[in-house]
């Protein structure tokens, strides 16, 4: 299960060998806008080299590439798939086919370094506007599509929007793209908050996201992490209420009753679902759950 | 008599200076201080020979004293701290007669107690009147704190105070009183400010320094001393200094109201005073501009002597009743012996400063160090030097691990149930070596260069001749 | 791999190393490092090893390591080879 994300510069030695540190849930290794495009080589191949000797292991790794359209994404999943990633992340996804031109990519390389078909997944980078209007086909556009990632640095600079911490500006794009995501069944990632000193910013913008559905968010700065895994973490009380749901639908089974409330409120198969998403969370983290 | 002196030159001449001598000095002035250069070039030119220079510590601007060791000014060199550039030199064997080290605590110790004996102390006096009464708290080499100085003042033969700030008599407040200074010399300038304390200190923004602080924060926390009353002193860099951002939000979280500040003191602990996170700062050396307009103006910020602070002999001093203390590292071994004399090549760049002495009175005394710099493991199977004993250390935090001392089994157990990652020492080891591979070891010649003293004067350990 | 032009490899800042590869007939290997006396002989036993895995036989090259790790020393002469080398005709 992921909450947090983390990004990781690729061509940077110092940021890669404690990269795992942290506790994020899972890291993304940066080809793209963190390398200089006269790094790039140089770049795949620290990254090739360090998750073969350091492992990363309590981490999954996510492999962010350059775009489809650039001379280096081909060569960019050339040197990733044999790593195994998680999942690779195609960016300035704007369009079905782009997924479907990149799972092509994956599955050639998958087949070249004997991986079976289908092991690497992807999480398509929506930072255009096409890219929101499209989210739910991007999202159903493969089978290997597991999660969506919302960038909203380069889409409000598409929308002529100023970015800002409340964030109003991308309430539409959130909205929209976990709205498109759960239809097609898929995980869906919040855009990291960028000011690293502000604390009270950061958890409210992850609250924030949490509210939304978000599963997760990612993050630029390592002092995020704690603040997203907890936020994205059930609560002791949401725990504690998953039980009492999950012990009150059994007792009415058991009564044969129809229709039941807890604390006043009617509990119906979304609560019920919701609570057994809690406890399993809850086991996932650790803790007791079913 | 007029104490007041036109010169240097007749200063030292009056206060008897010859050749043989112990003369000391102390190091408020950090790598800004002007007065042991200007003392021993002073010496050279008066043809003085064989000097034992007595520093609290000596900074890489104290580089001429690698001169005048050459030529036979200076053959004894005794300090509790020594600077990269001239421990350099001293480890390639430079002197005949070990370098004596000290702690911030052991020297006044050994001072009051006879067993060092300085002929003229010299006092850099950032304010001082004709008589000798003087500060550190004004003047445009203005320091704060003068508090290393107080027993070279009292036991001294003779005391020099040097001044680039004198004012009418009487001087106010008088941290060293004109009942012990024999001389004063105005001069054109004590020190360069930019070198005496920086206009800021600034927490680390490294990613793995933080984390390590935060790890630290969450250690005390769950040590059991996190409450009304909590004293506390951390060190200046890296690391150590961070510690205080993450432990503020906690106390203010769980409503503890911490008693005392200790050490050198930044600008950081000025804040938690002045948020009441503290009641009072004891403060033997001011490390910011913050700190030293802390101490002139808020009374619950006092300046206090070494002895005070840290000496031994002392019926009580004040790091006895420290609860944590924050403090670095070079290496560590798997006794949890601290080396922060030499670095990994066994060249001497440090000193025990306060170190061995908070360790020893504190009842957390936690190192924080990354688990490995510069592809160099933090923990050894047998530390280069001994600066500190294993005894007196409780923790090790590093990025990836928490040790605690065997000897500290119930605070293994709380910080584990808190969750924290804590590891046996020798995990830690294994932990890096995987990743940095093993260090081969570094070969030194078999001439004692320098003495480690422990506080209460034992020896601790005694440093090999390095080798290029 | 046959090393055609110079090339470099890296940066000099902590943790990394710079890695400078030059034509020549035989294998000349100069390493200079922060921690040359705990790990110089393992620098070098790297960069022959990953210059023998490209089948390079034939370089001068130089490392001025800062306390890179050996993946990092390794893939820093990696890309060097690869910036200054051209496959051999078979």
């Amino acid at each position: 299960m992921i909450r947090s994300m983390l990004f990781i510069p690729g061509n940077s030695p110092s940021m890669l060998q404690n990269a795992d540190i942290h506790r994020a849930d899972a890291l993304i290794l940066d080809l793209e806008d963190a390398v200089s495009p006269d790094q790039k080589d140089a770049a795949r191949v620290l990254v090739r080299r360090a998750v073969q000797a350091l492992g990363f292991a309590g981490c999954k790794l996510i492999v962010r590439i350059n775009p489809v359209d650039t001379a280096y994404c081909e060569e960019d999943i050339r040197a990733m798939v044999p790593l195994k990633p998680h999942m690779i992340m195609p960016t300035k996804v704007g369009c079905p086919e782009t997924v479907q031109a990149v799972s092509a990519m994956v599955g050639e390389a998958e087949a070249a370094s004997g991986i079976p078909r289908g092991a690497v997944g992807l999480i398509p980078l929506i930072e255009t506007c096409e890219g929101i209007e499209n989210a739910l086909a991007i999202a159903r556009a493969d089978p290997r599509v597991k999660a969506l990632f919302l960038g909203a640095e380069d889409l409000t600079s598409d929308m002529r929007a100023k970015r800002t911490k409340a964030g109003q500006e991308i309430g539409y794009s959130r909205a929209k793209i976990v709205s498109c995501a759960r239809a097609a069944g898929v995980e869906v990632y919040d855009t990291p908050f960028t000011d690293v000193n502000d604390e009270e910013g950061i958890e409210a913008d992850t609250a924030l996201a949490k509210s939304m559905g978000f599963t997760g968010k990612a993050s630029i700065s390592p002092r995020h992490v704690p603040v997203i895994n907890r936020l994205f973490s059930p609560t002791p009380e949401e725990i504690e209420y998953a039980w009492e749901v999950l012990d009150i639908i059994e007792e009415a089974r058991r009564q044969g009753k129809g229709a039941i409330s807890l604390r006043g409120k009617m509990i119906d198969k979304p609560i019920v679902d919701r609570a057994r998403f809690v406890l399993q969370m809850a086991k996932m983290l650790g803790g007791e759950g079913v | 008599m007029s104490k007041l002196c036109t010169t240097l030159r007749s200063a030292m001449e009056k206060a008897g200076l010859t050749s043989g001598m112990t003369i000391s000095f102390h190091h408020h002035l950090r790598n800004g201080d002007h007065v042991l250069n200007m003392v021993l070039a002073e010496a050279a030119a008066m043809g003085i020979r064989d000097l034992t220079v007595q520093a609290s510590s000596l900074f890489d601007i104290h580089a001429p004293l690698i001169d005048h060791i050459k030529s036979g000014v200076v053959t004894g060199v005794e300090a509790n701290y020594i600077g990269q550039l001239v421990g350099r030199e001293l480890s390639l064997g430079l002197l005949d007669k070990p370098v004596v080290f000290r702690s911030h605590g052991g020297r006044p110790a050994a001072i009051e107690s006879g067993r060092v004996h300085i002929h003229i102390a010299f006092i850099a006096a950032p304010t001082a009147d004709c008589q000798g009464n003087l500060n550190g708290l004004y003047g445009p080499s203005a320091c704060g704190s003068l508090g290393y100085a107080f027993s070279d003042a009292r036991c001294a033969d003779r005391v020099v105070a040097i001044t680039d700030n004198l004012v009418p008599y009487p001087a106010m407040p008088a941290s060293i009183e004109e009942t012990v200074v024999d001389y004063v010399v105005p001069v054109e300038s004590i020190g360069d400010p930019k070198g005496i304390v920086s206009g800021t200190t600034r927490i680390t923004r490294d990613p793995v320094g933080l984390l390590i602080a935060r790890y630290a924060a969450e250690v005390i926390r769950h040590s059991g001393l996190l409450k009304d009353g909590f004293s506390f002193q951390t060190g200046a860099g890296g690391a150590s200094l961070a510690v205080t951002r993450y432990l503020a939000p906690i106390m203010k979280e769980l409503g503890v109201k911490g008693s005392f500040g200790l050490g050198g003191i930044t600008g950081y602990m000025v804040d938690m005073l002045q948020e009441g996170y503290f009641q009072k700062l004891l403060d033997v050396q001011c490390f910011d501009l913050k700190a030293v307009e802390s101490i002139r103006d808020n009374p619950s910020h006092q300046e206090i002597s070494a002895v005070r602070y840290a000496s031994p002999d002392a019926k009580t001093a004040a790091v006895n009743n420290l609860d944590a203390v924050i403090l670095g590292a070079t290496q560590v071994d798997e006794g949890f012996n601290v080396n922060v004399h030499t670095d990994s090549n066994g060249f001497i760049m440090g000193g025990s400063g306060g170190h061995s002495d908070t360790a020893a009175g504190a009842k957390l005394a936690m190192i924080v160090a990354p688990l490995f710099r510069a592809r160099l493991p933090i923990v050894v199977d047998k530390v280069i030097t001994t600066s500190t004993p294993g005894s007196t250390v409780d923790v090790l935090v590093t990025q990836r691990g928490i040790a605690v001392n065997p000897a500290r089994q119930e605070l293994a157990h709380s910080l584990k149930a808190a969750g924290l990652p804590v590891y046996p020492i020798h995990d830690l080891r294994s932990m890096a070596e995987r990743l940095t591979g093993v260090p081969r070891p570094v070969a030194r010649g078999n001439r004692v260069v320098a003495k480690v003293e422990y506080r209460d004067g034992s020896l601790l350990d005694e440093i090999y001749q390095a080798k290029d | 791999m046959t090393i055609v032009r110079s090339a470099v490899a890296g940066t000099l800042e902590s943790s990394d190393a710079l890695v400078s590869i030059a034509p020549s007939r035989q294998l000349e290997v100069h390493v200079e490092s922060v921690v040359m006396k705990q790990f110089g002989d393992a620098i070098e036993a790297s960069v022959r090893q990953v210059l023998r895995e490209l089948s390079v036989t034939g370089a001068q090259i130089r490392v001025q390591d800062r306390g890179a790790l050996d993946c990092t020393i390794r893939a820093r002469v990696e890309t060097a080879v690869l910036r200054g080398g051209e496959e051999k005709p078979s």
